[in-house]
């Protein structure tokens, strides 16, 4: 693959930071015929609330997994503040709250029971994790569903509980995929003040997303992802270049499917 | 309508097959099979039909019965049997009830299962062949007798959607209809000594069967034939009063159920505290430890393994015959049985696993934390089941070897299983599914994988079960101590080993076991 490692231009003038919360390299990743990830190098700099949008099927989730260490690149490399994902995983996911999208929860467990049980698997000690299980499931609303199996919440619930597990051993950096997704509007806004106040205490945040308007109003950066590849990358201000943000992404990623005529639908 | 829902179903029929060569071969091979003994029994009854005709109405009557109850209760406990032409999914169509009806009792004899009823209750007429009025009688009664099987699968179904919807009743159901099938077994032996003795003939039996909703039906034929028409009759109709009866009733909850939206159970359920979670030391391995205790309960997957073992001394004492050598093989083999089950335990896992790939657990916490969870559990049952089957069969003198035997066997699977299930992952129900659903993916890799590893196991435990068994067919104690001795120091040895290689592998392929476990879904 001669394009894989193929910078586009807006990531070459960024200058990256001196160390970067995220830093990927030529991440590569084919399943079979199809390459899901086509030579991706980004740099998220420390402090950041850094928003990756693109259409289904763009590569975000594959992304995210091979920084993340669920899924081994075929090329390139990922390193969480130095640490490389794929070499020294210790020392990169000890840092490092993860919410994947699309997979289960050890659901047989209570909500408060899970986000337990993922400070127990982080080593952390008995009154820490007991204090901020408690902390988090305030901040998150689930206090009065804390003794219901997780097996009996709501989607959304799910997704909150899931993110309380990624935030009990206080990360550097969350990597979120699809935080927002089947989540209300109530708990959206709780989620987007409770990862503010993480941003600015110098947390970094990488949310996926394919709500532009939700990217556009959290985000300081914005990563567009296509077909496997970076089609831009930077602050919002720089990728927006004066438009909004879902305008520029139509026009970045075409709108292949020009809209058919389906004048039989209109009912007048 | 009707004929728009059969064709759906005909095109799923279709689509099923295609999903693999291995689905037709196995699906020809069972029919051959299945086509060889039908004939071999028609013949049979048709010569039965020639000499005795009492006992072949009974025979029909039992085998037919049997059927129907299979058709009424089966998909109840088999989940996904039917589920094709849920009337959920057709409730949106807004299609006309008495179509429902009839296009899904219609497209319910489309099917294996329905086509192989309705070639037997047709060719069950060929028993009455020297009769033509039982003949045609039977003729008669086998588009009922259909009807009655697919109407009646439907009604129960139907009726009891609302509570399948329910998780709590999915996963208990499998369980709570599992148990009476092995309490069956003893249940027939008894039965048959009661016959035996002459309390109750079998043909009596007949006759009250062929009264029942379930055996009317298929009693017809044989009650002409045997040249009581008036009796015949008053069968007819009350097979006809079921077959009524049941669609008033499939009709009845088909509107209730169409009516009212599909919905989850409510009632979760809760528990209050951490539970085992907030008890243990707070460290990585004894979390996993205290986790997995947590899933042997609540998980009816794991929850179904716990539950047959107190079975197995009934069903091992019933096999027994004088002696107690068979009782004795009951610690062993639930050893096994907790021993192997955490083999599939990333499998179980599901895609939950990403959590402990993510937090960077190390290969040694998950692999002890898993087996520790099954010692806790296996050590105390096997060992009280190894005391108990001794003191029950009075034979104290071979507890040695089988304490040792049972936990070589217990510490070697487990041993084993942390290095399988830190390489393999082989199809298993997914969470939510009930203990028995069919696991989706090749069964053959499966079987080749445990198959492999029984061989293993059986290698390790090989020393420990020739001094077991020399000890008890030559009845030296000493040797009974010896095996003890081997079967610990082996079964220690193995889990230690086993630990260690598997945390070795899962450090190396944690993320690729994820992967396995994503693509088995």
């Amino acid at each position: 693959m001669t394009g894989a490692l193929e910078e586009p231009a807006t990531a070459r003038r960024a200058s990256p930071p001196p160390l970067a919360a995220l830093s990927l390299r030529g991440l590569y990743k084919r399943f079979g015929a199809t390459v899901a990830v086509d030579g991706i190098s980004l740099d998220v700099p420390a402090g950041s609330c850094y928003g990756v949008v693109g259409p289904n099927g763009a590569g975000k989730t594959t992304m995210l997994s091979m920084a993340t260490g669920l899924l081994r690149p075929d090329a390139g490399t990922a390193a969480v503040s130095g640490a490389d994902v794929w070499s020294d995983p210790v020392a990169a996911k000890s840092v490092m709250g993860v919410l994947p999208d699309g997979v289960g929860v050890f659901d047989r467990l209570t909500g408060a029971q899970l986000v337990t049980y993922a400070g127990l698997l982080r080593g952390m000690d008995r009154a820490t994790v007991a204090g901020r299980t408690r902390d988090l499931l305030a901040a998150l609303d689930l206090t009065d569903a804390r003794d219901a199996l997780v097996v009996d919440y709501s989607a959304g619930m799910t997704k909150k509980v899931s993110l309380a597990a990624a935030l009990i051993h206080a990360p550097r950096l969350l990597v979120l995929d699809e935080p927002f997704e089947s989540v209300d509007p109530l708990s959206t806004s709780r989620i987007r003040q409770i990862l503010a106040d993480y941003v600015g205490s110098g947390g970094t945040v990488i949310v996926s997303s394919h709500v532009m308007d939700l990217v556009q109003r959290m985000c300081d950066h914005v990563a567009v992802v296509a077909g496997g590849r970076l089609l831009a990358a930077g602050t919002v201000e720089e990728v927006r270049a004066g438009s909004t943000l879902e305008e520029r992404f139509v026009e970045l990623v075409g709108d292949r499917r020009q809209a058919e005529d389906l004048a039989w639908l209109r009912t007048s | 309508m009707v004929a728009h829902l059969v064709r759906l179903r005909l095109l799923m029929l279709g689509n099923s097959l295609r999903r693999s060569v291995w689905q037709i071969i196995g699906l020809v091979v069972a029919l051959l099979y299945g086509s060889s003994i039908f004939l071999a029994v028609l013949t049979g009854l048709t010569y039965l039909g020639r000499r005795d005709v009492e006992l072949a109405t009974t025979i029909v009557v039992f085998v037919g019965s049997l059927v129907a109850l299979a058709w009424w209760f089966l998909p109840l406990v088999a989940f996904g049997v039917d589920g094709t032409l849920d009337p959920h999914r057709l409730a949106v169509y807004g299609i006309r009830r008495r179509d429902l009806l009839l296009g899904i009792a219609l497209s319910g004899v489309v099917g294996i299962p329905g086509l192989v009823t309705l070639l037997a209750s047709v060719g069950i007429a060929l028993v009455w062949v020297r009769s033509p009025a039982a003949f045609l009688a039977a003729l008669v009664c086998a588009p009922l007798a259909i009807a009655t099987c697919v109407v009646g699968s439907r009604a129960t179904t139907t009726l009891l959607a609302p509570l399948r919807v329910s998780r709590r009743f999915r996963e208990v159901a499998g369980i709570v209809v599992f148990l009476p099938v092995i309490a069956l077994v003893p249940a027939l032996s008894w039965a048959s000594e009661q016959l035996d003795t002459d309390r109750l003939t079998v043909t009596q039996l007949g006759q009250i069967v062929g009264w029942l909703p379930f055996g009317a039906v298929w009693s017809v034929p044989g009650t002409v034939a045997e040249g009581r028409p008036a009796e015949a009759l008053a069968r007819f109709v009350v097979a006809l009063l079921v077959l009524a009866a049941l669609v008033v009733l499939w009709s009845w909850s088909l509107e209730r159920q169409v009516s009212a939206p599909a919905r989850g159970g409510q009632h979760g359920g809760r528990s209050r505290g951490l539970g085992l979670l907030g008890l243990v030391p707070a460290s990585p391995a004894w979390g996993v430890v205290a986790r997995c205790l947590t899933y042997w309960v609540r998980d009816p997957r794991y929850a179904s393994s716990l539950a047959v073992v107190p079975l197995l001394p009934f069903l091992l004492g019933f096999l027994d015959r004088g002696g107690g050598t068979v009782l004795l093989c009951l610690a062993p083999l639930t050893a096994f049985l907790l021993g192997w089950i955490i083999s599939a335990d990333v499998a179980y896992d599901h895609s939950a696993f990403w959590l402990h790939v993510t937090t960077g657990v190390s290969g040694r916490a998950d692999r002890v934390g898993r087996a520790g969870a099954a010692v806790l559990i296996g050590l105390p049952v096997t060992t009280v089941l190894a005391v108990g089957s001794a003191a029950y069969t009075g034979r104290w003198e071979d507890l040695p070897a089988l304490l040792g035997l049972t936990l070589a066997v217990l510490l070697c699977a487990l041993g084993l299983s942390s290095v399988v299930s830190a390489r393999f992952v082989y199809p298993v129900p997914r969470p939510g599914d009930g203990p028995f659903a069919t696991p989706q993916g090749s069964a053959v890799a499966s079987l080749v994988t445990q198959g492999i590893g029984w061989l293993v196991l059986l290698l390790l435990v090989l020393p420990t079960l020739v001094l077991a068994v020399v000890s008890v067919v030559t009845q030296t104690p000493s040797t009974g101590w010896w095996a003890l001795l081997i079967g610990i120091v082996s079964g220690a040895g193995s889990l230690l080993l086993g630990v260690r290689m598997g945390g070795r592998i899962y450090d190396a392929r944690a993320p690729e076991l994820m992967q396995r476990v994503l693509a088995n879904r």
